[in-house]
């Protein structure tokens, strides 16, 4: 076991990896399961090890092939990656279970294990561009992750899936293009790709203006990736029409490892190069960011389709997030990577709930479900306390984050009021929507919608990742130490390339 | 050579813009795909464009030997895999369109939007 | 003379990339891609980029062509007309392109070789090859060794749209099996010089494969190759008789097995106790490792890029018309 340690860096991206095409070769669906899952258990054991390893010794590196960065491809671990870490494998984990009862409605059996091996990759891609330090493998491995994901999304029994998946395929290849330019352009003003070479070599550059370009490309690409507001309208429909299970994972990780590039490619290698950055990237992305927030909060209000409430919801958290990193401050990037983290559990829960939900519910809108409550209680209770870490409120894990954006708010001086305010009615408008749902599905009356008798609970086999995940939006409300610790270590790595 | 070389450039962002705007435009699925693999094949030609050196040749060592100038290969090989890495994505891209035609009878964007609002009518 | 004939080529490029969005029958937009694809080659061949003109020519003009060619018999072969939006778009885009034209002019000249993308990483690069690995074609050392993480990532990709073709396309209606499709078998020249032409198709494949070393070529230009050798029999012959050459069990076998081997000789060489993808400690003299290293993972390349072009075409070809 010791003998692996070194490489635990590369093991987190190829144990899911080579999964992959030993679960298209399965011939049966619960072999394919088994073997996803298991994959799944070990990319988190590794994740857990590197959080380990980072909290001891800082970044852990690993140079593949043996060929020194910047000449070699090196991978880099430190407490941003590994924080992200955990929330990949993590979500993967969960969803896996839950896919066990939630898939097999919406997948034939002789179509799971392709399945399984594009959900293997996605987990692969992901983990790739967390671990790597290298501008152009970033690139290689997000296009593994979305092409995964577009096979994910698309292939379910509703039919809108498709034209849905194909706008989020054309605009994520022109998002990939983009930062492919970006990075072009960086690589013919300093000759590397390795991104702490980069930043060395930009130092001496003389001619600014193609770097300039090259960040205004690089953020517009991974914003159309990450759905920042205006560039999220391919999201809602993705989300909504994909399997449930897909839903779950997409909505923890997949957006929030585009603003981890965005914001370890803008700290690392614009900052400290470009002067005034600071001022740009806070200008550009803060109103968006706000935007984000106050629309998609307001669209979420009046959606009835629970999955696209909640997806709309995913934008205005992804606002939030944004928001935290705008603020170019140790608290605000500590309050944006906690929101990662923290949001992911709490969608990761709502979209679980949701699944839950699908097995008995056909036409999954809030009028649908009233009165649900009563025959299905540990679902609703699951939503419930996913609705509460949406809303903020002390003791789940969504307030920590939420606390941390109004202390980094205090610290803008004349933004902070209007910046606390926008955070304050964001939250109140989560409270309306949260609301809506809970209120149908307990007091609404059961005539109304569907009838009773075929209503029953949700089985145990995907109540019990469920409510792992429940339990696991209290555990980080109530002991947020590990999760605060990483954030404050990444913002701190952060900040210290401001110049 | 200087005006070459600025040419490349030129080129390569008009057809850039032209494949964005296929993209954006257009509502036929088949066409926007066709204007991505547009906009990627401006995206190499700008990265092959600055690999090139002045009375270079290919990044290949033959037995001529003594000083061979090379041109840079590093963009050569970012662009084989950007190359794949494009083909692959409108493979895939295809692949949606042929299910699309299959479940809602056309590939127009619009009329597929129309078919949807008509029936969510009903159903929701 | 080249720089006229630069010149030229990428003019040519443009009108044809304009005919492209401006035609609305696709047939005629996907022939003038092709004639795309090969000029955009041409130029990459004066740019002194010869592998990645192969890998355009193949790729873009070949299998890319092949591929819409399929979906559109599957689809529909007009757009229809009228856009709304289309002035915002244009207006949006001319915009952004003058912008970006006045960016350019700051560029580095293109060729001096003083230039700072042509220092650091890429002279050592050239210094080195033949040094620790000692393969005359740098392209390919890069490609395979000192940036293979990469490349494995590259061969995934193909994986994935393989597998996501197959899941997409898989479970609904085939052509009816009673219905035997013919190909082209009653048109005699076509069938003649086909059969002719094929073996030297598959064979040129094979040259690539492993010539790949020492002049432009390996993994992906070869399988792309081979692909469309099988895929020129499969038109001649019909798919069905083309599935009996390579049944569905070996391209899935193909498919999954060339990215095992791939990713296999990286958890091989981090077995042997070095780091993943270090060819060196798979054999006593670093080199003679180097050299094994890459020609197995190019073999990992070429098996699966050409299991999963096959699977794409087959998917596309034996579909039920519409």
């Amino acid at each position: 076991m010791s003998s692996w340690a070194p490489h635990l860096p590369v093991l987190q991206v190829v144990v899911p990896l080579m999964t992959a095409p030993l679960a298209v070769l399965m011939p049966d669906r619960r072999l394919a399961w088994a073997l996803a899952t298991a994959a799944s258990i070990c990319a988190l054991a590794i994740a857990i090890a590197l959080v380990g390893d980072v909290r001891e010794q800082g970044t852990v590196v690993y140079e593949v092939g043996s060929w020194a960065p910047p000449y070699g491809i090196a991978l880099g671990v430190d407490a941003m990656s590994a924080l992200l870490l955990l929330v990949v494998a993590g979500a993967s984990t969960l969803g896996l279970l839950a896919s066990a009862t939630s898939l097999p409605g919406e997948i034939e059996p002789q179509r799971q294990p392709q399945f399984y091996a594009a959900w293997l990759l996605s987990l692969a891609g992901l983990s790739g561009i967390l671990v790597t330090a290298d501008a152009f493998n970033i690139f290689v491995f997000m296009e593994i992750s979305s092409l995964s994901a577009y096979v994910l999304i698309a292939g379910g029994p509703d039919k809108r899936a498709l034209p849905s998946v194909f706008k989020y395929l054309a605009m994520g290849t022109i998002g990939a293009t983009f930062y492919l330019i970006g990075v072009g352009l960086v690589y013919m003003m300093t000759g590397t790709l390795n991104l702490a070479d980069m930043e060395q070599r930009l130092a001496t550059v003389g001619d600014v203006k193609p770097i300039l370009v090259a960040a205004g490309f690089i953020t517009v690409g991974l914003a159309l990736k990450a759905a920042v507001f205006p560039l999220h309208v391919w999201l809602p429909n993705a989300y909504t029409y994909a399997p449930n299970v897909v839903t779950v994972f997409l909505a923890a990780c997949a957006t929030k490892i585009s603003i981890y590039i965005l914001i370890r490619f803008d700290f690392f290698v614009f900052q400290g190069n470009l002067t005034a950055h600071d001022w740009q990237f806070s200008y550009f992305l803060m109103p968006l960011a706000i935007l984000g927030i106050l629309v998609a909060s307001m669209v979420a209000i009046f959606e009835t389709h629970l999955k696209r409430l909640l997806a709309w919801s995913s934008v205005a958290q992804i606002g939030y997030i944004i928001l935290g990193a705008s603020l170019i401050s140790v608290t605000g990037l500590t309050a944006s990577m906690l929101h990662m983290f923290n949001h992911a559990i709490a969608k990761g829960t709502a979209f679980l709930a949701i699944a839950c939900l699908a097995l008995s519910i056909s036409s999954l809108d809030i009028r649908n479900i009233a009165g649900v409550a009563r025959h299905m209680p540990w679902t609703m209770a699951a939503f419930v306390v996913a609705g509460l870490s949406l809303i903020g409120v002390p003791g789940t894990a969504g307030f920590i984050s939420k606390w941390y954006l109004i202390k980094a708010a205090l610290e803008m001086g004349d933004l902070a009021f209007p910046l606390i305010a926008v955070i304050l009615i964001g939250s109140v408008m989560a409270v309306i929507y949260v609301w809506r749902v809970v209120e149908s599905a307990y007091f609404g009356n059961a005539d109304a919608g569907m009838s009773g008798a075929t209503i029953k609970e949700a089985p145990l086999a995907i109540l019990i990742p469920t409510w792992i995940a429940v339990m696991l939006n209290v555990w980080f409300g109530l002991a947020p130490a590990l999760p605060v610790e990483l954030s404050t270590r990444a913002a701190e790595l952060l900040m210290g390339h401001m110049p | 050579m200087e005006y070459l070389g600025l040419y490349n450039y030129w080129i390569a962002v008009v057809l850039l813009m032209t494949g964005f705007y296929a993209v954006v435009a257009k509502r036929n699925m088949v066409k926007k795909l066709i204007g991505l693999s547009l906009f990627q094949a401006a995206v190499f030609l700008m990265y092959i464009t600055m690999g090139k050196v002045d009375g270079g040749t290919a990044p290949i060592y033959t037995a001529a030997g003594g000083e061979q100038i090379f041109s840079n290969p590093l963009p050569q090989v970012l662009i084989l895999t950007a190359i794949v890495v494009g083909i692959s994505t409108t493979a895939l891209g295809l692949a949606i369109v042929v299910r699309t035609k299959e479940e809602y009878g056309t590939i127009e964007e619009d009329e597929i939007q129309q078919i949807d609002e008509h029936t969510s009518g009903g159903q929701q | 003379m080249s720089a006229v004939f630069g010149i030229f080529l990428l003019t040519l490029m443009l009108i044809t990339a304009i005919a492209v969005v401006r035609t609305r029958n696709l047939f005629v937009a996907t022939t003038l891609m092709g004639i795309f694809s090969l000029l955009l080659a041409s130029n990459f061949f004066l740019l002194d980029a010869a592998d990645v003109a192969l890998t355009e020519a193949a790729v873009g003009a070949g299998i890319s062509t092949v591929l819409f060619l399929s979906a559109l018999s599957l689809t529909a072969e007009q757009e229809k007309p009228g856009h709304r939006g289309r002035l915002v778009a244009l207006a949006v885009v001319l915009v952004t392109t003058l912008a970006l034209l006045h960016a350019t002019l700051d560029s580095p000249l293109l060729g001096d070789i003083n230039a700072p993308v042509h220092q650091h990483v890429a002279p050592w690069y050239i210094d080195n090859t033949p040094l620790a690995i000692d393969v005359p074609n740098v392209v390919t050392a890069v490609l395979a060794s000192f940036r293979g993480f990469d490349t494995l990532g590259e061969v995934f990709v193909v994986f994935t749209a393989g597998i996501g073709v197959m899941f997409l396309l898989a479970h609904y209606p085939q052509k009816p099996p009673h219905q035997p499709h013919h190909g082209l078998r009653h048109y005699l020249i076509q069938r003649l010089v086909g059969r002719t032409v094929i073996p030297f198709i598959l064979l040129f494949g094979f040259y690539v494969q492993f010539h790949g070393d020492f002049g432009p070529g390996g993994g992906f230009q070869a399988g792309t190759l081979i692909a469309a050798g099988i895929i020129l029999f499969a038109l001649l012959e019909g798919p069905n008789s083309a599935i009996k050459v390579i049944p569905s069990g070996v391209l899935k076998g193909m498919v999954a097995g060339g990215a095992l081997l791939y990713g296999g000789v990286g958890v091989a060489t981090m077995l042997l106790g070095g780091t993943f993808l270090d060819y060196s400690v798979l054999s006593s003299d670093p080199v003679a490792g180097q050299h094994l290293g890459i020609l197995l993972i190019e073999l990992g390349v070429g098996i699966t890029v050409t299991g999963v072009l096959l699977s794409i075409f087959f998917a596309f070809a034996s579909r039920k018309h519409f």
